[in-house]
């Protein structure tokens, strides 16, 4: 639970008591908030929350082992297919979650390897261009495999996938409390997305303080010195790729159970970019960074949405921006004020000793 | 001069490596012995940063052969050589710049298990690199160039190697800087610690090393004692910038 506590460092270092209850309230009464306000909302939070999950997985592998990725989405992509093929009529095949959900992350961490291994020796520039391509060669895959032997369906996607159904009890199925009044299944989806994060995050942090983790950073900082302290680079490299596209496999397990029907539009560049702004908004190897930013971005977009069109007609009686145009104009200039004011993102990594007037501050607990 | 009938600890036999068709060492010799400090001297583009990382694993041989104690290492991958007991220094320092000097430090000890040997390793490092010891919690990147440089010699020690190959220590320091990495050197070479050391500082490292290699083209021109090299006409005239007689 202590890793709860890093989702707000400024009150996490002073009072990690405090910060966790303050975190842990947040997190469970939003989707009650969210319901409030219709269920719209509640359905923007449980997407906010695959985000997370997402950014996470990102960040592995581009904040801790330093390997930019434009291609992730495509893990994403095999997660959700895989509960498509496994647990959908399109096959007739309904397997339990508890089978499904592991091999999406499965064949996601394979389709991390068989990443990983063509692109050990690229760095930078070269790697993204090379992760980009195979994010667009997978989502082509999925939409051109529906011929000569239909596989995927091509661009109609895959629809009536089975929903999640956790031993006996459909997530999906809203609960009545009264006759008027039911639980509905947005909500229950949040809390076991929750718990799927919360999961996500205590593995990622064991990860992170682990010899692994320590390998990883050293593979950022400087990849020959870390091979002459006797790391195996290529194996920690193939790791991270794998461990990352993982976490993307089961997000994307969930997301196909969440919605009920997969298409290849749904993993465009231009998600795989919107997770990656994700993590270098929040703060790309910090954690809690990296939540704060992917529920920012996934929340402010859609707040922007539904607050552009009342005003504008308030103030000049009718549209001038559509909020879809305004969405990537405020972005962009998100973005490049982020980069301007605090270009390691909203909290950097290891805060505590980027500036050398604080180190000796730092020094006193040794 | 420990040159006597023992088996050297590192032995390179006629080693070439290439980058793509340019051959970047073409065929050299060289040994090592245990408790020496060896340098390799020459000017740039003569392939002595090449010869040291081929020797600790990190770039690949063409042809030849490497041996450490008596084994063959020709095709050990480098994480493997530094459990051997090669360890680098790489050129241009090569610290970690976003982690602490301590994280920096016990990043050395990466391979081991041993919690009490590397704490007792820390403590040696500390008392040899006082330096060091004072910025413990500060990010190394924001270290002075002298300082990273010890930092990156300390990590090395902590892998407890038994030779230590050192890619120009003196590079873009001052000359007292220099000086001081230089005792450094000479500390663990009398703790029993064999050292490779590459430079273009020739003259400085002659001086400490009690052997030479002088190389050029990719090619071992000359080789003899620290004392004889220094002495040596062709090498003063070459590297030490003197006219010749």
């Amino acid at each position: 639970m202590n890793e709860l506590a890093v989702a707000i460092p400024w009150l996490g270092s002073r009072n990690p008591k405090a910060a966790r209850s303050v975190v842990l309230a947040l997190m469970l009464i939003a989707p009650l908030i969210a319901a409030l306000c219709g269920n719209t909302w509640v359905r923007i939070l449980d997407f906010a929350l695959l985000y997370v999950m997402l950014a996470l997985g990102l960040n592995l592998v581009v904040g801790f082992a330093g390997l930019l990725d434009l291609g992730y989405i495509a893990f994403y992509a095999v997660g959700a297919y895989t509960w498509a093929f496994l647990a959908s009529p399109h096959f007739g095949l309904h397997l339990p979650f508890w089978l499904v959900l592991p091999a999406g992350a499965g064949f996601a961490a394979l389709a991390g390897l068989i990443l990983g291994a063509p692109v050990l020796r690229l760095r930078g520039d070269y790697l993204a261009i090379v992760t980009l391509g195979f994010g667009e060669i997978v989502r082509i895959f999925m939409n051109n495999l529906n011929y000569p032997i239909n596989i995927t369906n091509g661009p109609q996607g895959v629809n009536m996938l089975d929903s999640l159904n956790l031993f006996g009890w459909d997530v999906s199925r809203h609960i009545p409390i009264t006759d008027n009044f039911k639980i509905n299944s947005l909500v229950m989806f949040y809390y076991v997305f929750l718990l799927f994060v919360v999961g996500s995050v205590i593995v990622i942090r064991r990860l992170q303080v682990s010899r692994i983790g320590r390998g990883w950073a050293a593979i950022r900082d400087d990849e020959l010195a870390a091979k002459a302290i006797g790391i195996n680079t290529r194996n920690m490299k193939l790791l991270a790729f794998a461990m990352g596209a993982t976490f993307g496999g089961v997000a994307g397990g969930l997301f196909g159970s969440f919605q009920g029907f997969v298409s290849p539009e749904s993993f465009s560049l231009m998600e795989s970019i919107a997770i990656l702004t994700m993590v270098v908004f929040g703060g790309m190897g910090n954690l809690g960074g990296v939540i704060i930013g992917a529920i920012a971005l996934s929340l402010l977009p859609e707040i922007l949405r539904s607050v552009a069109l009342p005003v504008q007609h308030a103030i000049f009686g009718h549209v001038i921006l559509d909020p879809e145009v305004l969405r990537m104009l405020l972005l962009s200039l998100a973005m490049i004020l982020m980069m301007l004011i605090r270009p390691a993102g909203m909290l950097p990594a290891h805060a505590r000793y980027s500036r050398p007037e604080l180190a000796s501050a730092g020094k006193g607990k040794q | 001069m420990p040159t006597e009938i023992k088996a050297p600890i590192l032995r390179l036999h006629d080693v070439q490596i290439a980058y793509g068709q340019i051959q970047a060492v073409k065929g050299i010799a060289l040994d090592v012995y245990a408790g020496e400090l060896v340098c390799l001297i020459g000017a740039n583009g003569a392939g002595k940063t090449t010869t040291l990382n081929a020797i600790s694993g990190t770039l690949p041989i063409r042809g030849g052969s490497l041996q450490f104690q008596g084994q063959d290492i020709t095709s050990l991958p480098a994480h493997l050589r530094l459990r051997a007991g090669i360890a680098l220094v790489p050129e241009g320092r090569g610290i970690f710049t976003r982690l602490s000097v301590e994280e920096n430090l016990r990043m050395g000890a990466y391979t081991r298990d041993d919690k009490d040997g590397i704490e007792a390793d820390l403590e040696r490092v500390y008392t040899m690199l006082p330096r060091v010891k004072e910025r413990l919690a500060q990010v190394a990147g924001t270290l002075s160039g002298g300082e990273q440089q010890m930092v990156a010699i300390g990590r090395a020690l902590l892998s407890r190697p038994k030779l230590l190959l050192l890619d120009e220590p003196s590079m873009g320091l001052a000359p007292l800087v220099v000086e001081k990495i230089f005792e450094v050197v000479q500390t663990v070479v009398k703790e029993g610690m064999s050292i490779l050391l590459v430079e273009q500082n020739a003259n400085l490292a002659l001086e400490f090393s009690q052997r030479g290699y002088v190389m050029d083209g990719g090619k071992i021109t000359l080789a003899g004692s620290g004392e004889d090299l220094l002495n040596d006409p062709k090498v003063r005239s070459a590297y030490l910038g003197e006219e010749a007689a």
